[in-house]
């Protein structure tokens, strides 16, 4: 007699879908009136619902919910997890209070950075750490001498973000209750029987929360959040629209802004914290780290390259430009670029060869292909080093957040 | 009548140098002793309505410099890329190879979710050494020992791309050289499976084990080619591996040079130390102002030139240049395809590489029964089935398997290949695909079983090396086929040698015929016509 389970899906056929539809499929179907996807850490993800300036409007003005299911998650547990972070990332991840939550970096021996990612510090012995690509083999090679435990856990988890400044009054409409929850600090709470956290985390430079349940109650969580948003007009948004969020905070995306150094073909396109101007965040007193003695070399002799906000005279995007000084010699590349509606700016972020990446350089220039009607204009723009987020609005930190 | 160059077989490499010579406005011969041409780049009907690929089975070496300069694509080339691949393993498992980066990643996962997540900087790693190598190999390989400003800016050249590297990089570059397979690979992977697939082109045509030190360059030789860009990917050339040097004859033929199958060289003559021509089987005599010998080194000089004419050192030389013997080839026709129960049904799987070995350890044992001078009992395969995708091989319905085996000996514990040891090798091999895909033996509608015995026979390479000679460190580069020759001359003047034997080696690459003929063109300082430079690696 046969079981009246419904069938599980016979695993060598994962070729006829290649990529995965994540647990808030059925609904980000619904929603994707244009049908634009995208793949993103292979799964199928929304590109764009239904309009592009709408959605990264809502952003701003109102309540957004982003699908992140696709990044990469790793479980890291045991009596030696701390000293293993600790080892493997420049950040403190002892001093990482239960609760809390830190973006870091890792790098190799060389010192040049694997990925950047966010690290959850969930219990005393037990962190989630959320990046773009995947590191199994490097993370499971560091732990090689800790008490510890290292499990991809990215299917066992549905992740949504919850970005806008009106996203504690969703949050509050679908009853769950933040007004003391401080950046970078999570809370627990039930939702349908089950888990689930709310961390004050983002990457809109916006206020806004990531909301991490099962995948089984993915879609109670999908439903709640928009029949309690309703009144704040809660649209989802696609990839494009974030894209657009996070450089206007001036936010980098790993395989976008560098080429992480476990794939870089080309030996010339890795970077070091130093030229990616994540260099803030090592904790040179902690103790040894992967990559210290390299970082702590080029620290007393200097890098090559530096990583800045560009502020780029008119109105067209300069994606992927290439950077001059005096009109002639090529100093650097833009890896992203939009006219930011948000600040009414041109902004940038590049990467540019010392000593040209100071704010006191003048005389940058970026070379535009600006496409219209099937012709390329060819433009020569005048680019200043200016301060990253480009966009930064108190709303993003107020503790409790405003109630609008 | 008097030729500018007589070209001694009809192989992939002969005819891509016949054809840059008379482009070039040399009038040019290719002789060939079969009665047709190809060499190992042929197809024959041996079972009507049938088209095999009989010796080399898939393209990715041959370099698209090469056919776009000979206009190939006009006289019919066609590769097409395969979609799929699949390892078999013992119990009814497979582990199948996707073209699609996660459809791949998700099978791997399947069998090591760490190893998974190794393929990438796996796939990066030799991906380096591809990028590092392909550049040199439409080039002729300096000779250190000489100081002609040719040879030291070349030098120069190579320096500088090594010098280019970082110092890891460096350190990587000299021990993949040199390493085995094996070591290579335990330092990415744990699953046997995974592993045992990766081997798979580290020791094809290679009469060494995985476990042999420089192993790893040969996997490296094999993923060097590209199929339009697509590094390290492989394809069908449609309507078999004949396909690709009919065009070479088609391209031939319109530049003017002639082809005489038939009657093979019996003789180069050698007068006043200068190579004039060649006595044919038939007795006629053709007279060459040079000869350009597409046969192996050995055969070359140890079967075809008067040892008298040459040096003893050379001779020596060539003598013990490794040229060994290790595989075998079975060409099937079937009556339907066959049905590997471990996959699911259309899987693109079929549509591409299949194997049966799944550890380094069962490849390793097959090796040592080679060593101890006989076939393996437990043969490992790189099988494919191109009617898969190609509709022109067979008829519909129908379909060619190639199976390439390995290992076979030159020389069954000492002895000469009989029928029987042929017969016997064949049914290791029937026998094998049968536990994988019951039924099959009974679809089998004709075999061609060609042992070193038939290849050396039919195909002229000496024990049967795929490769005209192995591709060891020691013989490669500027040591290829000997120190102090690698320039496609010999010690006879308006001698030269074009195969697999010299750089860059083997497989259906054309860059040792263009190389040979860039050479002769300089050396009788005539104008390269149609001849490209490697393209950019950016």
């Amino acid at each position: 007699m046969k079981a009246e389970k419904t069938m599980q899906p016979d695993p060598r056929l994962h070729y006829l879908t290649p990529l995965r539809q994540t647990p808030f499929h059925a609904r980000t179907a619904a929603a994707n009136r244009l049908n634009s996807w995208g793949p993103w850490g292979g799964y199928t993800t929304v590109l764009e619902y239904e309009d592009l300036a709408m959605e990264h409007s809502a952003i701003r003005n109102a309540a957004t919910v982003y699908d992140l299911c696709p990044m990469v998650k790793y479980r890291i547990t045991g009596p030696g997890a701390a000293d293993y972070l600790n080892r493997l990332t420049v950040r403190n991840a002892a001093r990482l209070p239960v609760g809390a939550v830190h973006y870091t970096i890792w790098c190799d021996d060389a010192g040049k950075i694997l990925d950047d990612g966010t690290l959850f510090r969930l219990g005393q012995d037990d962190y989630r750490l959320c990046c773009q690509e995947r590191h199994l083999p490097w993370l499971l090679d560091s732990a090689i001498g800790f008490d510890v435990r290292v499990v991809e856990e990215t299917e066992d988890v549905a992740a949504l973000s919850l970005q806008g400044p009106c996203s504690y009054a969703v949050l509050k409409a679908a009853g769950f209750e933040v007004a003391e929850l401080k950046p970078f600090r999570m809370v627990d709470f039930v939702l349908d029987g089950g888990g689930l956290t709310v961390s004050r985390t983002g990457f809109t430079g916006d206020l806004g929360y990531e909301l991490w349940t099962t995948p089984d109650r993915a879609l109670v969580l999908w439903d709640l959040l928009f029949e309690a948003g309703a009144p704040w007009g809660i649209r989802p948004i696609g990839t494009q629209a974030l894209d657009l969020a996070r450089t206007e905070a001036g936010f980098i995306i790993t395989n976008l802004d560098f080429i992480p150094a476990h794939q870089a073909v080309r030996e010339d396109r890795v970077r070091s914290p130093f030229e990616l101007a994540l260099d803030w965040m090592i904790d040179w007193d902690k103790g040894h780290f992967n990559g210290r003695r390299a970082l702590l070399a080029e620290r007393a002799e200097g890098s090559p390259w530096a990583f800045v906000g560009l502020d780029i005279e008119g109105n067209v995007s300069a994606e992927h430009a290439i950077i001059y000084h005096d009109k002639k010699h090529e100093v650097g590349q833009i890896t992203a670029a939009c006219w930011s509606p948000t600040v009414k700016r041109n902004i940038a972020l590049a990467h540019v060869r010392r000593p040209y990446h100071s704010a006191k350089s003048a005389n940058l220039w970026v070379e535009v292909y600006a496409m219209r009607e099937l012709q390329y204009v060819k433009l020569m723009l005048k680019a200043r080093v200016c301060d990253r987020p480009f966009f930064n609005p108190p709303r993003r930190r107020a503790t409790p957040p405003g109630l609008f | 009548m008097t030729y500018d160059a007589v070209i001694v077989g009809a192989g992939h490499n002969g005819l891509v140098a016949a054809c840059y010579l008379a482009r070039a406005g040399l009038k040019v011969i290719v002789v060939e002793k079969n009665d047709w041409i190809g060499g190992a780049a042929v197809s024959r009907e041996l079972y009507p309505g049938f088209t095999y690929s009989n010796c080399s089975y898939v393209s990715s070496l041959f370099r698209p410099e090469i056919m776009r300069d000979l206009e190939l694509p006009k006289h019919g080339l066609q590769i097409l890329p395969y979609e799929g691949g699949a390892l078999f393993t013992e119990g009814g498992g497979y582990l199948g190879m996707f073209r699609n980066h996660d459809a791949n990643r998700r099978e791997i996962e399947r069998h090591s979710p760490r190893d998974a997540e190794a393929y990438d900087r796996y796939a990066r790693d030799v991906l380096r050494h591809c990028r590092f190598i392909r550049p040199m190999l439409l080039r002729t390989a300096a000779d250190p020992a000489s100081f002609r400003p040719r040879d030291i800016a070349e030098l120069a050249w190579m320096g500088k791309q090594m010098f280019g590297l970082s110092e890891m990089a460096m350190y990587d570059m000299i021990r993949f050289w040199t390493m085995s397979i094996a070591d290579f690979l335990d330092e990415y992977f744990e699953n046997p499976a995974v592993k045992a697939y990766q081997a798979v082109a580290s020791i094809i045509g290679t009469a060494l084990g995985p476990m042999s030190p420089g192993t790893a360059y040969v996997l490296l030789h094999h993923a060097m080619g590209d199929v339009d860009g697509n590094v390290g990917a492989w394809g069908f050339a449609r309507g078999g591996m004949g396909s690709i040097t009919r065009a070479l004859a088609a391209s031939l033929g319109a530049a003017g040079g002639e082809i005489r199958s038939g009657s093979g060289v019996v003789r180069i003559l050698v007068r006043n130390g200068r190579a004039t021509g060649v006595v044919l089987e038939n007795g006629d005599e053709i007279v060459g102002r040079r000869v350009v010998s597409n046969m192996d080194v050995k055969r070359t000089f140890l079967r075809h030139v008067d040892e008298t004419d040459l040096p003893g050192a050379f001779l020596k030389r060539v003598r013990n240049f490794k040229i060994r013997g290790s595989s075998g080839k079975l060409n099937i026709a079937l009556d339907r395809a066959p049905r590997f129960t471990a996959l699911p049904d259309g899987s693109p799987c079929m549509k591409g590489d299949l194997h049966f070995t799944d550890s380094i350890e069962k490849m390793e044992r097959a090796y040592d029964d080679w060593k101890a001078g006989h076939y393996s009992r437990d043969p490992f395969q790189d099988m494919m089935i191109p009617t898969m995708i190609d509709p022109t091989m067979a008829p519909p319905g129908k379909h060619f398997m190639s199976c390439f085996i390995q290992y076979a000996p030159p020389r069954i514990e000492g002895n000469d290949w009989s029928d029987a040891d042929r017969d016997g090798f064949a049914q290791t091999v029937l026998n094998q695909i049968e536990t994988y895909a019951p039924g099959f033996k009974d679809s089998v509608l004709h075999v061609e079983v060609r042992t070193p015995r038939e290849l050396e026979r039919e195909v002229g390479l000496t024990e049967g090396n795929i490769f005209q000679g192995e591709l060891t460190f020691d013989q490669l580069l500027f040591n290829r086929p000997v120190p102090g020759y690698a320039q496609y001359r010999s010690p006879i003047r308006d001698l030269w040698i074009c195969g697999s034997s010299t750089h860059p080696g083997g497989g259906v690459m054309g860059a040792p015929g263009r190389n040979a003929a860039a050479e002769i063109l300089r050396d009788i300082k005539t104008p390269k016509k149609d001849m490209s430079d490697a393209y950019a690696v950016l």
